[in-house]
């Protein structure tokens, strides 16, 4: 056994080396030093290793990188806490995640920012990375100190799923981020057309009577925020698009040359509205799922697009937060333990290769947060050593004790997936390893 | 899960009574034909039969309901059970008490069946998954989800009216579908019975999406809508309506969507006009309507309370055979 999250230095030997944002899928030897890569194929001079960890027959690649994950700390501890969440986070190979700001204080001021970086660094797993509020108190009205919160280490701006005020708040929230380069994350939703929805509006909402969200409250957002978008020219992300009709929008936009990337929730992929049938309020997300047309062209676009990522969309729950009827229960997966196995199902559904998975998974959300600078994603030497070791072929079953989440929230519960991370390296540091 | 497998144990006999979508023709003819043998106890001087003696049945009522209660506190009794009626105001209910606290605690009180009426879709289903087996669940209404008793009934009174042949009915629904839960377990009911043609009538915002996907015929003309029809089934319209955008007004509705007699006479010459109660006069019909020759209102009330007596009887026969077998 290897000593866990100390620092030393790693041989990572005869790994299959998948690096899409290098263009590297050979095998190789890996070889770590001080948090960094220090070499590939060959170790630097004087490089002796504490720690050797056999990969042979496995896949070596960057670390994931989740888009979106609420770690429920501060202000919800009942659910997950930074701790027990960046550690499920690293049993499941994702080495960063983006944390979104409807924290409890909001994340609008550097104090935030700060206090989740100190319970990230004591807990001592995966790295937390940060959106700051748009505006205050996501208030939807008055403005963040944007340039305050980007110099706090903030990636983007957002709302969350919290409605602006107006669309002139919208367009000037959008100018002035764009005065410093951020990029504004946005949860395409009119919240006049979402009102109390919780399903897709359709034959399902029709035969369960349940309170429905029409197609057009993501397109009518999406269709208004690009208009914006080329108004003011400032960098946005779609997150979470669920609508075929929104993911070719986005793409014509991109196709205009407007600087608009957009994500896909892995939950998305899998689920239609017709899993909601029963009642099943593990499928209550929001956006809802919609149609086996709508997952089709979300899929589609995944494979097409270049610039698009896919993530988990974490959101932990106590379970008592899906025991009431199924309107009053709250939306949202856990989604941290299943990522990357359910990623790598669409390499056996013949949707993406390997490449394609890993590219979605790393490079693809690094780019988005603007961390791919920060060697974030990607195997280079002298950059930091975020690194998954992954056995594709091994065999898990979905039940409560194989997750690691305090959120047992997941509707793939009794799935028979494959692929397990059997190390994860943050910053050099082992921080996951699994028991043979 | 399916609410068929929820609803109906490996016999395909009833356990819990939760929505008319996943039932068989034969169970939901089953239903009628026992309803029929207990209208004539509802009859007779002694109105009381001993089926459920020593049985406790609990009104758990999350929503106001005066009528459907009423309806299932008589039929209880008249199965000899014991009645508690609880009334539990949703937006007063104590903060911190989930649902699922209150039936813990009324299930430590030796509750046979619960009778429930919920403000959201799918409460009855919540419910019958997570009481202890030997507890039967009544849905007397979700959200917008089902009211399957109501359906039932007006099943019997169709059948009563129109002889068992639904197959030769032409039946239309007219009103706020999209909020009804009335009109979608008349839906698969009407289907179920194979009848022949079943239409919604309602405009365009009261009109839930992909409509036809019930099995329905969607008008949005009240004139073309009951058009040679042998049954109306009118809805009751809610007067929040109007503020959600939805009904410019009350007025404007009943010129476009009121029955009178002039419309009337559109329909069969034996058409039979049906009303869940309470009726706003005016709105949804006139007076004349309401109260005329082809109305069968109150028959519909009457008839609700064989009925229920008939399903809770099915549910809780289903318990005692089980509890037989396992002595």
């Amino acid at each position: 056994m290897i000593a866990l999250r100390k620092r030393v230095a790693f041989v990572i030997r005869g790994g299959r080396v998948i690096d899409p944002s290098n263009g590297v899928d050979r095998t190789a030897d890996l070889f770590v030093q001080r948090g960094k890569i220090v070499g590939i194929d060959t170790a630097p001079p004087n490089f002796s290793a504490d720690a050797e960890i056999d990969a042979r027959g496995r896949i070596v690649c960057p670390g994931l990188v989740e888009l979106s994950a609420h770690l429920r700390e501060p202000g919800q501890e009942h659910k997950a806490t930074i701790e027990s969440e960046t550690r499920a986070a690293a049993a499941g190979g994702i080495t960063t995640l983006c944390c979104p700001p409807d924290t409890d204080p909001v994340i609008d001021t550097p104090a935030v920012v700060e206090l989740i970086r100190q319970r990230t660094d004591q807990a001592g797993y995966s790295r937390v990375v940060t959106l700051g509020a748009l505006t205050q108190g996501l208030g939807g009205e008055r403005l963040s100190e944007a340039a305050a919160l980007q110099q706090a280490g903030c990636c983007g701006l957002s709302n969350a799923r919290r409605p602006m005020a107006n669309s002139q708040v919208q367009r000037r929230a959008f100018e002035y981020a764009a005065s410093f380069g951020a990029t504004v994350f946005i949860h395409a939703e009119d919240h006049w057309l979402v009102n109390d929805g919780c399903a897709h509006e359709g034959a399902i909402t029709t035969r369960m009577g349940l309170p429905a969200i029409p197609a057009a409250a993501e397109t009518a957002a999406v269709a208004r925020d690009l208009a914006l978008v080329e108004h003011t020219g400032v960098r946005t992300h779609f997150c979470r698009l669920s609508t075929a009709r929104a993911v070719q929008m986005v793409a014509r936009a991109q196709h205009d040359g407007l600087p608009v990337t957009a994500d896909v929730a892995i939950p998305y992929l899998f689920l239609t509205d017709m899993d909601l049938v029963g009642f099943n309020a593990q499928c209550h997300v929001q956006p809802p799922l919609r149609t086996i047309r709508d997952r089709d062209a979300l899929r589609a676009g995944l494979a097409r697009g270049t610039r698009s990522a896919l993530c988990a969309d974490h959101q932990p729950h106590e379970a008592d937060a899906k025991l009431a009827p199924f309107p009053s229960t709250e939306p949202g997966i856990s989604g941290l333990d299943t990522l990357l196995s359910l990623a790598l199902r669409l390499i056996d559904e013949n949707l993406l290769t390997l490449t394609d998975v890993i590219e979605r998974l790393t490079i693809g959300p690094a780019r988005i947060l603007g961390l791919e600078a920060q060697g974030v994603g990607s195997l280079s030497v002298g950059k930091r050593a975020d690194i998954v070791v992954i056995d594709p072929e091994r065999p898990w079953r979905v039940a409560a004790e194989t997750l690691r989440s305090a959120g047992q929230n997941t509707p793939f519960l009794g799935w028979e997936l494959k692929g397990q991370v059997t190390h994860t390296l943050v910053g050099g540091k082992l921080v996951f390893q699994r028991d043979a | 899960m399916k609410s068929g497998s929820l609803q109906v144990d490996a016999h395909g006999r009833l356990r819990h009574f939760l929505s008319i979508e996943g039932l068989g023709h034969q169970l939901v003819t089953d239903i009628l034909d026992t309803a029929e043998s207990f209208s004539g106890v509802t009859e007779q001087t002694v109105k009381k039969v001993p089926l459920l003696r020593g049985k406790t049945i609990v009104n758990l009522f999350f929503e106001a309901s005066t009528r459907t209660r009423t309806t299932f506190e008589l039929a209880a009794k008249r199965l000899s059970a014991d009645v508690l009626n609880i009334n539990i105001d949703a937006s007063s209910a104590i903060k911190g008490e989930t649902l699922l606290d209150t039936l813990r605690n009324l299930e430590a009180m030796h509750i046979d069946m619960f009778v429930v009426r919920h403000g959201e879709s799918g409460a009855a289903h919540f419910i019958a998954r997570h009481v202890a087996p030997h507890i039967s669940v009544i849905n007397a209404g979700d959200g917008r989800h089902a009211h399957p008793t109501q359906a039932m009934l007006d099943m019997f009174t169709i059948r009563r009216v129109k002889g068992p042949e639904f197959g030769r009915l032409r039946v239309a629904i007219v009103g706020d579908i999209l909020h009804s839960r009335v009109a979608r377990s008349q839906i698969h009911a009407l289907n179920i019975l194979n009848t022949g043609e079943v239409r919604v009538v309602a405009p365009r915002t009261l009109t839930p999406a992909d409509a036809t996907t019930l099995g329905v015929h969607v008008f949005h003309n009240l004139e073309e809508g009951i058009k040679d029809v042998d049954v109306i089934m009118m809805l009751r319209l809610q007067r929040e309506r109007m503020q959600g955008a939805l009904l410019p007004s009350e007025h404007e509705y009943f010129r476009l969507f009121g029955l009178t007699q002039k419309r009337l006479d559109l329909a069969q010459p034996d058409v039979t006009v049906m009303h869940p109660g309470p009726i706003n006069r005016g709105v949804e019909m006139d007076s004349q309507v309401a109260d005329g020759p082809h109305s069968v209102i109150l028959e519909q009330v009457t008839h609700g309370i064989a009925v229920r007596m008939a399903i809770m009887s099915m549910a809780m026969r289903q318990k005692v055979s089980t509890a037989e077998a396992g002595a």
